[in-house]
């Protein structure tokens, strides 16, 4: 059943006969351990190596960025303060970090309730629409980014802001309802039932009870949100582009590549700084996201 | 007082049936509706505005002529015509991204299996590895382009020189029509992560026994793939073929060439900075953008498999998944 009884019976053969079947079979699971690891040790260099020459190119002098070298011969840290005092370049970082959080903030908020409803209340229609979640979220951005800039630029008059795209997620995220609603249904209803008994509102249930017992799911739903609007590149691009001030890393980071396009030492320490936060949070969040979540059973 | 939601609605059912109006039944049947209404405000809400509307507004436009400035002015399948047979990107572009859809979705899949595989079998450093292989996948799209515009360029990029210490000469990647979507799936195929973990989930999901049962039969590890992995691992993979990963703004980044227009950009084209404005894209002909969905229709299905592992992983209650599968009482679509 469980790893342990599955794996003790070869272990427990091994140390009873040493025989030369033993032995064979041993250093067949050596060599099967070095094939393994070897070619998963290359594979893993390739997938590596992007991030080592563009860190290495990011320390190199300017002229040395435009020859073909690898290593650099001086290591010039200076270039990442050069890239922080780019005009801008703190603007947008700051806008990104604004984008991402409240947008996060807002979808967690709104998704929940909604997918409770879904998940956990029976009513008619409720088939209906969760098929309308769904294909709210098969559909791309791109077919109705039109008509939606049209009103946000013409009755809001909010075009050259990221609000458009942040106030949208006050008002549910398909997506993440979806998800959502996936997790709370693993949640029993006896649980809820039980609250009700006790006297809870609806709405109490679902803050003192169902959200409690639903956090990796609200956790996943909101790392992959914070993802979502920090990489977003679209999104500002329509509705940002004609304001520098509003501008998010992700479209900062073309207009540096532009603006800098002989100095590859400068664009890669941006590009460096426009990953390392996506990279450090998902290092502290990684027990939610990837071992909590999807792989608590890599261990066995 | 106590009732549970599902026997409350039945009885609010039998209440609508035969009771009179403004009994307690019927009062409470009214609150249900309240609640159920106010729990879902957020997302009917943003249904009708953000996706509604503007979607019934593309279909409205695409069969008119509008200028922002005068009122639209209907035009019949005008635009459409011009999509069709005048617009001189329309060909390249659904042709480029049927190539990238077919190969990159494929070679992904492919790469994701085998790296996920590759991931299971390993004894020591699982950790780091998995590592290893999901970071690029986080690297933000744009950023990950840029990286790899530097690496692949061909004058000084690390690849190309590589390339030239074992003599041979590398090709212009993004400089070149004929390499610029090979270097794209090569951008693709580096930000593996998601796949890698979705398949591991599902891998991992294969009882041992299966794979003990395959030893005691003597199988050898290409059997226990084709006939235990695979066969397990099949209902997901349809799932997971439509997640393509990062592509869309990588086109728009990764340099010049007609070749490399997709139905996607195009209409982004059109509406980021004023330079891109010149291209030959007429504002008032949205149908473009219908057609620029299609091949995206299935971009976030992957997720369905990942939000499967999670439920899966985290333990459904027996009586969480009894009361799924029952089927509703009173039957019909509720």
């Amino acid at each position: 059943m469980t790893t342990t009884t599955l794996t003790a019976p070869p272990a427990a053969e091994r140390t009873r006969d040493r025989g030369p079947d033993a032995a064979r079979h041993r250093r067949k699971r050596i060599l099967n351990w070095i094939a393994v690891h070897s070619v998963a040790l290359a594979l893993a260099l390739f997938f590596i190596l992007p991030f080592v020459f563009v860190f290495l190119t990011s320390v190199m002098s300017d002229g040395q960025a435009l020859s073909g070298d690898l290593w650099p011969t001086s290591w010039h840290w200076s270039n990442y303060s050069t890239v922080f005092h780019t005009p801008g370049f703190l603007t947008w970082w700051r806008n990104s970090l604004v984008y991402a959080v409240l947008g996060t903030v807002f979808t967690v908020c709104s998704s929940v309730p909604v997918a409770y409803a879904l998940a956990k209340f029976r009513f008619r229609g409720r088939r209906t629409a969760m098929i309308l979640v769904i294909s709210t979220m098969m559909l791309p951005p791109q077919v109705i980014i039109i008509p939606m800039y049209l009103v946000w630029a013409q009755q809001f008059h909010l075009s050259g802001s990221l609000w458009p795209l942040i106030i949208p997620m006050a008002f549910g995220d398909a997506y993440s309802i979806f998800l959502l609603r996936q997790f709370l249904l693993t949640i029993p209803q006896e649980y809820i039932e039980s609250a009700k008994v006790d006297g809870c509102g609806e709405l109490r249930t679902l803050l003192k009870i169902v959200v409690p017992m639903a956090k990796p799911g609200i956790a996943a739903v909101a790392l992959f949100q914070f993802f979502y609007c920090w990489n977003d590149y679209f999104g500002p691009q329509i509705y940002a582009a004609q304001n520098p001030g509003a501008w998010t890393l992700s479209y900062g980071l073309e207009s540096f590549k532009s603006a800098h396009s002989v100095n590859w030492n400068l664009t890669m320490a941006a590009t460096l700084l426009v990953m390392a936060p996506v990279i450090i949070v998902f290092f502290f969040a990684q027990k939610a996201f990837v071992e909590g979540v999807t792989l608590t059973g890599v261990k066995g | 007082m106590a009732l549970s939601l599902t026997t409350s609605a039945k009885a609010a059912r039998s209440g609508a049936a035969g009771a009179p109006r403004n009994t307690p039944l019927r009062r409470k049947q009214n609150r249900d509706r309240m609640r159920v209404l106010g729990f879902l405000s957020p997302w009917l809400i943003g249904f009708s505005v953000f996706f509604a509307y503007p979607l019934i507004a593309t279909v409205y436009f695409s069969f008119m002529h509008y200028n922002q400035i005068k009122a639209p002015d209907f035009v019949g399948l005008r635009n459409w015509k011009y999509v069709f047979q005048q617009m001189p990107l329309f060909g390249p572009a659904l042709w480029n991204t049927m190539w990238l859809v077919v190969v990159m979705v494929a070679l992904r899949v492919a790469f994701g299996l085998g790296i996920g595989l590759l991931v299971t079998k390993i004894k020591t450093g699982v950790g780091l590895f998995r590592t290893a292989f999901y970071i690029p996948y986080l690297a933000p799209p744009v950023a990950a382009t840029v990286a790899f515009v530097f690496l692949l360029n061909p004058s000084t990029g690390p690849v190309n020189e590589m390339l030239g210490w074992i003599g041979l000469h590398g090709p212009n990647w993004f400089n070149d029509p004929s390499w610029s979507k090979p270097s794209l799936v090569l951008l693709s195929v580096w930000g593996i992560g998601d796949l890698m973990v979705i398949f591991m989930a599902s891998l991992l999901d294969v009882p041992k026994e299966q794979y003990e049962a395959a030893d005691l039969d003597g199988a050898g590890a290409w059997s226990k793939f084709r006939y235990v992995t695979w066969p397990h691992d099949h209902p997901d993979r349809t799932v997971r073929r439509g997640h393509r990963g990062r592509t869309d703004d990588a086109v728009l980044h990764a340099g010049p060439g007609r070749r490399k227009a997709r139905v996607g950009c195009l209409h982004r084209a059109r509406h980021g900075d004023p330079a891109r404005l010149s291209r030959p894209l007429d504002p008032d002909r949205p149908a473009a953008r219908l057609l620029a969905g299609l091949p995206e229709l299935q971009h976030r299905r992957g997720m369905c498999a990942l939000a499967r592992a999670l439920r899966h992983r985290h333990g459904r209650h027996p009586a969480a998944d009894a009361q799924e599968r029952r089927p509703h009482p009173g039957g019909g679509l509720r």
